[in-house]
């Protein structure tokens, strides 16, 4: 009887498999949600002074990594 | 053929009209620039409306501008941001939008999907309570806070008189837009009472989506209405939800003009929404370049949960 055989899926380049958008717009995601929490919580002044800058670096990242290549 | 392809039609007489050195200009174009011809005032009156205005606040939250001061626009480099981001008072009208933006969302889609479901049922009379129940939505926000204002009246305002009916309290011993605990929630009541109106609309087409056949099939399963509810209606109906939900979230995040009138803010600053000292600081200081700086920070915040909710809102469309 004949085994069938199996295939290993394509190598990505390690470039490409670094630079997938999935991990990255998780990544951009939870800046923006950290940053937006940030600067409505009432507990700590510093949370919120940081808070723009979090949510800036989450938004310009997540126009960045829609970019890439799935 | 077509009467437009015959020769000496009415196309190619008007055709042949076109003087010879715009008629080569034009032959010689592609489809593609042809295209770009067609949308390029639409694009560039967008540019002037949407993209400069924006260019100009980003530009002015970097100088110490001030509108009603004869002097040149100074420079000072990310200043505005520092103050805004050092400001107790700032913080808590940040904190006092966040409130007021979770609560009144989470009651419009409560009671906007509870609507749609109970609209959704053929009963005598539904075209016209449907109308009744769209009425809040087609009023203009001054409408809104003049009469609402006139209801929370102690002395004179129907809705005190129907909560003492219920409790016992005498009319005139609370206020509802004097008092700073019951203030809030004031502009979070009215705003649901505006609004959930639209939840309920795009619920209700959600609703309509859903075939009847998966609800028989259910039935046929003996799949009891609660089940029916959690299994079909609600996971059909999320994209719908989620997308009023953006809406109205945007909306109520840059909420001005309802809670301008009813409470312009107070009692002391417990109703101020961040719109509202963005108004104060550009049209009462005049600190045109601080109240930039807060806008440009407003629009990122909006803008980057806006991003986050679409793609959640493609998930969910995806599965």
């Amino acid at each position: 009887m004949k085994q069938p055989v199996k295939r290993s899926a394509p190598s990505l380049p390690p470039l490409r498999r670094l630079f997938r958008r999935g991990p990255w717009e998780n990544l951009a995601t939870a800046f923006i949600a950290v940053g937006v929490v940030m600067l409505c919580q009432p507990f700590l002044m510093t949370l919120y002074s940081y808070s723009f800058i979090t949510i800036l670096t989450g938004v310009a990242l997540f126009t960045i990594v829609t970019k890439f290549p799935k | 053929m077509t009467a437009a392809d015959e020769p000496g039609t009415l196309v190619e007489r008007i055709a042949a009209q076109t003087p010879p050195h715009v008629a080569a200009r034009v032959r010689g174009l592609s489809d593609r620039s042809i295209a770009w011809l067609f949308i390029a005032p639409t694009i560039l009156l967008l540019l002037a409306i949407n993209i400069f205005p924006l260019v100009w606040a980003i530009r002015l939250s970097f100088t110490s501008f001030m509108s009603n001061m004869p002097m040149p626009m100074r420079f000072n480099g990310i200043d505005n941001y520092i103050d805004i981001l050092a400001d107790e008072d700032v913080w808590q009208h940040f904190q006092a939008t966040a409130h007021f933006v979770v609560s009144t969302i989470a009651l419009q889609v409560v009671i906007g999907l509870g609507l749609a479901l109970l609209i959704n049922r053929q009963f005598r009379g539904h075209s016209f309570w449907t109308t009744v129940i769209l009425l809040p939505m087609m009023l203009s926000p001054a409408v809104v806070g003049n009469f609402w204002t006139l209801l929370f009246q102690p002395q004179i305002g129907p809705f005190n008189y129907l909560i003492s009916f219920f409790t016992g309290a005498p009319p005139s011993s609370f206020t509802m837009i004097g008092d700073v605990r019951l203030a809030p929630w004031t502009i979070v009541l009215v705003n649901t009472w505006m609004w959930t109106p639209y939840v309920m609309l795009i619920c209700l087409a959600g609703l309509r989506s859903i075939p009847d056949y998966i609800y028989e099939a259910a039935e046929v399963d003996r799949a009891s209405p609660w089940r029916q509810f959690w299994a079909i209606t609600l996971p059909m109906v999320l994209p719908f939800l989620m997308l009023a939900v953006l809406f109205q979230a945007i909306q109520a995040f840059e909420m001005f003009d309802l809670v301008n009138l009813l409470t312009s803010g107070g009692p002391g600053s417990v109703t101020e929404l961040v719109s509202i000292t963005l108004k104060r600081s550009a049209f009462e200081k005049w600190e045109t370049g601080y109240s930039s700086a807060l806008a440009v920070i407003l629009f990122v915040t909006v803008f980057g949960a806006a991003n986050i909710y679409v793609k959640a809102l493609n998930r969910v469309k995806q599965r």
